[in-house]
């Protein structure tokens, strides 16, 4: 046991249901992260993953249960109030706006009130060059790279400190993949929290302190890092890696 | 020359003049249209009742209470302005979820509410309201008089067009509207407070409609019906233009004032028809409209 883990956690999950419409998609999941950790969340497409992050936000059709932000009950509030307990959302489908600039695109978050003080527009230019050189242009026009460092740079510079992830790797060429990579490190030495979904287990398993496997709705398997090596049966069983 | 075919200069131009004030009119109406449904997904079939409804209050504002013009063109606006924040409050916002269909239905009982309202309390002949006395007379441009109160209007309506387009393409809270129209969940969960931006946007949206109301107040009667006419023009702009482009409203709203200008002078007969021909074919080859996106 690390000794951060005696503190109040960033984000705490307990029995979560979840739905969309009439169909009942989270069956109780339990979940905690604690300040400064980088936590992956695994699991096969379909296992509940994006949902979990969608229900954090409040951005699904229902929810039951307990979501904790620092300590603040949130299952009740709507997103923008969630957001601004100082999370940073970075959806799968990575949601650039066409009618937006590239830099109007980085710009648009606004900083969320009472939380740090976030990276600067030149720290994040530094990280992901590209965007820089291509800030004039409409924000779809960005290669998938692009949109994805996008996606992720913009949500930095509000002062969120608690990141949620989801899919960052997808579908992207290595040396970006290796860029993202670096990314989380570099995030990581910052003190941001960091939940990140992934598919691509070996992009992740490396950054992770603590992994969680999902499978129908619910949270099937919970290690440390450092049991990955006991634990890689399960996770083949599970996962096929 | 065959005199039928042969038109006056003047006369064109007077038109094209004339059918520009018109075309102003239906580029401020069909731009507070397009805002709304591109943020809150409602085709708000109500904009022409609450723009009759400003033009009614500037009328009971000079009858009732002696207020004027000038500040009527403020007032009339806020009120509508609120009265909408109280619309979508209380009704629009519980239909988002669902198809455009019950959108405009809901609007359009609103229509009738408040029609029915103001003919029993008006009925539907028209009450007569005078241009402010700064404004009267006329001014020698050649080849017409224009009546200075028209002049008026068209300098009014595009300033106001104008800086709407600035505020929403060139201000940061108009990149959280552009934004919200494309993915309003997204925005909302980078911390702004999306459904106050609806309630807002409606809000202005309508009190757009409304300072055209007071602006068309002393160039026509004033009168309970004087929406029904119009709307069926503005939604056909808004077709023409293509729902959710403000530049497109805005220069759609223009062209086809215009255009009905230059059918009255070439073919009288059809230019109350022009635009709705222009829509049918519209349609037909570019369904999103001429600066529309696909949704
Ligand atoms: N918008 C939606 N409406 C209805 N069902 C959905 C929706 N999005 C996801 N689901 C369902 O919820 C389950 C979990 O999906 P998801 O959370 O996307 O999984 P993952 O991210 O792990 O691939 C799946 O069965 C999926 O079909
Ligand atoms: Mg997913």
């Amino acid at each position: 046991m690390r000794e951060y883990k005696s503190s109040v956690p960033a984000l705490e999950i307990e029995d979560l249901q979840g739905w969309y419409g009439e169909s009942h998609v989270l069956h109780g999941v339990n979940l905690k992260v604690y300040p400064g950790e980088v936590v992956t969340l695994l699991g096969r497409n379909g296992s509940g993953r994006t949902s979990t992050m969608r229900a954090v936000m409040g951005l699904i059709g229902a929810r039951k249960g307990s979501i904790k932000v620092n300590g603040v009950e949130t299952i009740n509030m709507p997103t923008y109030k969630i957001a601004n307990l100082g999370i940073g959302y970075c959806p799968e489908e990575r949601a650039i706006f066409s009618s937006l600039s590239c830099e109007e695109n980085l710009l648009l978050p606004p900083k969320i009130r009472g939380a740090g003080k976030g990276m600067s527009q030149d720290e994040i230019y530094e990280m992901f060059p590209n965007l820089q050189e291509r800030k004039h242009s409409q924000g779809t026009r960005l290669s998938g790279g692009e949109q994805q460092m996008l996606a992720v740079g913009r949500i930095l510079r509000t002062g969120a400190n608690l990141l949620l992830l989801d899919e960052i790797s997808e579908g992207l060429a290595p040396v970006i993949v290796q860029a993202l990579a670096r990314m989380i490190r570099t995030l990581k030495e910052k003190g941001y929290t960091v939940v990140m979904v992934e598919q691509n287990f070996h992009f992740a398993a490396p950054l992770a302190d603590r992994l969680y496997v999902m499978e129908h709705g619910v949270i099937v398997e919970h290690f440390e890092a450092n049991e990955l090596e006991t634990k890689m049966p399960v996770l083949n069983e599970l996962l096929g890696v | 020359m065959n005199p039928e075919f042969f038109i006056p200069i003047p006369v064109l131009l007077s038109q094209l003049t004339l059918g520009l004030v018109n075309g102003a009119f239906y580029a401020m109406l069909s731009l507070g249209l397009a805002v709304i449904f591109g943020l809150l997904n409602v085709i708000n079939f109500a904009h022409g009742a609450l723009y009759m409804l400003g033009a009614v209050l500037a009328w009971a504002g000079m009858n009732y209470f002696g207020v004027g013009y000038w500040t009527m063109l403020l007032v009339s606006p806020l009120i509508v302005g609120i009265i909408g924040i109280i619309i979508e409050r209380l009704l629009l916002h519980w239909i988002y979820e669902l198809d455009h269909i019950y959108g405009l239905l809901l609007t359009l009982g609103i229509t009738l509410v408040i029609e029915g309202i103001m003919r029993s309390a008006y009925g539907v002949s028209g009450l007569p309201y005078a241009a402010p006395s700064e404004l009267r007379g006329a001014t020698d441009l050649g080849f017409m008089f224009l009546p200075n109160y028209r002049a008026w209007v068209l300098v009014a309506s595009i300033t106001v067009c104008l800086a709407t387009w600035f505020f929403i393409e060139k201000t940061k809270v108009g990149s959280y509207l552009r934004a919200g129209t494309e993915n309003p969940k997204i925005v909302e969960s980078f911390g702004v407070n999306v459904p106050v931006m609806i309630t807002l946007t409606y809000g202005f949206g309508v009190a757009l409609a409304a300072f055209a109301g007071v602006l068309a107040a002393p160039m026509m009667q004033v009168s309970p019906l004087m929406g029904q006419n119009l709307i069926i023009i503005i939604f056909a702009v808004v077709v023409i233009g293509g729902m959710g482009s403000i530049m497109g409203a805005i220069v759609t709203g223009l062209a086809l004032g215009v255009l009905e200008g230059l059918t009255k002078v070439i073919y009288p007969q059809a230019s109350s028809t022009v635009v709705f021909l222009i829509m049918a074919i519209i349609l037909l080859v570019r369904p999103a409209g001429l600066f529309g996106r696909d949704k």
